[in-house]
């Protein structure tokens, strides 16, 4: 297992978000995280970066307790998140953007190589690498948020809705790029709420309900499950 | 009015309001970064200052110089301003990293609303700044000759001295190597980064706490550079002196655009020259008031400071 997700709980104050949660990521595998708004798929996220402490339970990563790490050496670890919302930096370029996603690396040629991939994958921030990060359009900073958790070269990648905001030609082609990436070695674990997509493109999925997990499987049992199909997949 | 007097004065002015400027301009420089890192005020900016203005007289002590002492040769001033410089940079840089570690690190993490950093600030601000007069007696402490009053250049009734020049210079030397160091280094880009979205910063393994460090360092040691200015130009340094100095110094940081490292500069000359044109046209009496009627016009009609904010450009 890569990553180990074992009965976490997570407060946002008084406010209970998380209450149990536990799930599993293998290695080379994408696994989605689908559920209504408000569920915690955003805080599952943030749990497993280390952006937010957990309550109670455990996260292991590649065999090794994370759980009171700190964010930044989890990135160091091998996590990177790519946030809801993006989180991109405003006031620096693309090329800057990129540059600050493999900031815990030294390995020059390593980074030159990723920045080509990067720049393959996204032909338009190649584009438009002196363009600031704020004023790029939406499906783009989407995109810059993807290529920048990929400069880490991370062992797994935590993407939050990368499909959010984006046209109809460009889900697809996110989607595409999310399997390609997958292929090329890295483990995905996907938040989404275009959950025909996400099903169809994960080797399993959990389905997460105010807090905790409801249901799971592969991505085809969840496609074909009748509770999943009314919920989240808009089909009477 | 005096308009003729500050037209026949126009050029001395300008000269001393400069070198005013470039005082207000690094101690600017810590508020600036400090707040674009953190949105946070560092009252106790000022007494980082103070202890480097001590700190360089006492490094000039050991040597046996006070202000009694002869005009040191040439070479040996040089060697004592360099020393001095460094001596004031490091204890004011590392009395900036002190009040980080004591004052603020602890209230970050534990989520304290921006009111108790505020508090602590002014605490901590208070808190060295008594130990400095306990510590002195609460007597001035003055400095040694240093470098010849003799002006270098002269026209007209304009005189400049060296010590003018050197303040100028060095200001401008430090702001391009700030600039570019934030703006072209590693490290540079991991203090915009966390300026920008301290989240998103770690996420892509920018140690935050860290870069807080680093900046307050950074905003120290540019105070502590000043502090020498400062001494030298002004004759003595008292445990109080800071106050009113700090409350300049930050005006220029916010006429700037506070969070801007340029605009501290241009805040920075711009409060020291329009001070003098004020205590030219107004009398003396009203060199401050000056600076803050210019500040509150000029903050109407670009409410975020001349340059605006870059460090923390568009935070999310
Ligand atoms: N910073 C916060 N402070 C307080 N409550 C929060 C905070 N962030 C999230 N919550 C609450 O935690 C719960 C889970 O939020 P989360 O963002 O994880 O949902 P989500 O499943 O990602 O939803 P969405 O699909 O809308 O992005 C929600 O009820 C939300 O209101
Ligand atoms: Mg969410």
């Amino acid at each position: 297992m890569l990553l180990e997700i074992d009965n976490i709980t997570l407060l946002y104050g008084r406010i209970q978000a998380l209450h149990g949660i536990s799930l599993q990521v293998d290695e080379g595998e994408i696994v989605a995280l689908i559920g209504a708004n408000g569920a915690g798929k955003s805080t599952t996220m943030r749990a497993v970066s280390g952006l937010r402490p957990i309550a109670s339970g455990q996260i292991r990563f590649a065999g090794q307790d994370i759980t009171n790490m700190r964010a930044d050496l989890r990135v160091i670890r091998g996590i990177s998140q790519a946030p809801e919302g993006r989180g991109i930096f405003p006031g620096m370029t693309v090329q800057e953007n990129l540059d600050m996603g493999a900031y815990t690396r030294r390995d020059r040629a390593g980074i030159q190589a990723d920045l080509k991939r990067v720049f393959e994958l996204f032909p338009r921030l190649s584009e438009r690498r002196k363009q600031a990060g704020g004023t790029l359009s939406g499906g783009e900073q989407q995109m810059l948020a993807v290529g920048r958790a990929l400069m880490s070269r991370p062992k797994l990648m935590l993407l939050d809705e990368p499909s959010m905001g984006l046209a109809p030609m460009l889900i697809q082609q996110i989607f595409s790029i999310i399997t390609e990436i997958n292929q090329q070695g890295t483990t995905i674990l996907l938040v989404e709420q275009n959950a025909q997509q996400a099903l169809s493109r994960a080797h399993r999925a959990y389905v997460l309900e105010t807090g905790r997990i409801v249901k799971s499987g592969t991505g085809e049992e969840l496609l074909r499950d009748s509770s999943v199909k009314d919920a989240y997949l808009g089909v009477a | 009015m005096n308009f003729s007097g500050l037209i026949h004065d126009f050029g001395p002015l300008t000269v001393t309001g400069l070198a005013q400027g470039a005082i207000y301009a690094l101690f600017a420089l810590g508020y600036t970064l400090v707040y674009g890192v953190l949105r946070l005020i560092n009252f106790a900016h000022s007494e980082v200052f103070i202890m480097g203005t001590f700190a360089c007289l006492i490094t000039w002590g050991f040597f046996g110089l006070d202000q009694n002492s002869a005009q040191p040769s040439v070479g040996g001033a040089i060697g004592y301003l360099l020393l001095g410089l460094a001596v004031a940079a490091v204890v004011s840089g590392l009395t900036a990293l002190l009040v980080e570690l004591v004052a603020y690190r602890p209230l970050r993490r534990r989520n304290a609303p921006p009111l108790a950093f505020l508090i602590t600030a002014i605490g901590a601000s208070t808190v060295i700044s008594e130990t400095i007069g306990v510590l002195t007696h609460h007597n001035p402490r003055g400095v040694p000759p240093m470098i010849s009053t003799k002006p270098v250049v002269h026209f007209g009734n304009t005189d400049i001295t060296g010590l003018q020049i050197l303040m100028v210079v060095l200001a401008l030397a430090l702001m391009v190597l700030l600039e570019w160091f934030v703006g072209r280094t590693r490290l540079g880009r991991g203090i915009r980064a966390v300026a920008q979205s301290p989240d998103g910063a770690a996420l892509m393994g920018v140690n935050k706490n860290r870069v807080i460090s680093l900046v307050f360092l950074l905003g120290g040691l540019m105070a502590g550079v000043a502090a020498v200015m400062y001494v030298l130009k002004i004759g003595d340094t008292r445990y109080d002196q800071g106050f009113t100095l700090g409350i300049q110094a930050f005006t220029a940081a916010v006429l700037g655009g506070i969070g801007n490292l340029r605009g501290a500069l241009v805040g920075g000359f711009l409060l020291g020259l329009v001070g003098n044109y004020g205590s030219g046209l107004f009398g003396t009496a009203w060199h401050d008031a000056v600076g803050f009627v210019i500040l509150v016009v000029i903050l109407m009609f670009r409410p975020t400071g001349l340059l605006g904010e870059a460090l923390g450009k568009a935070r999310a």
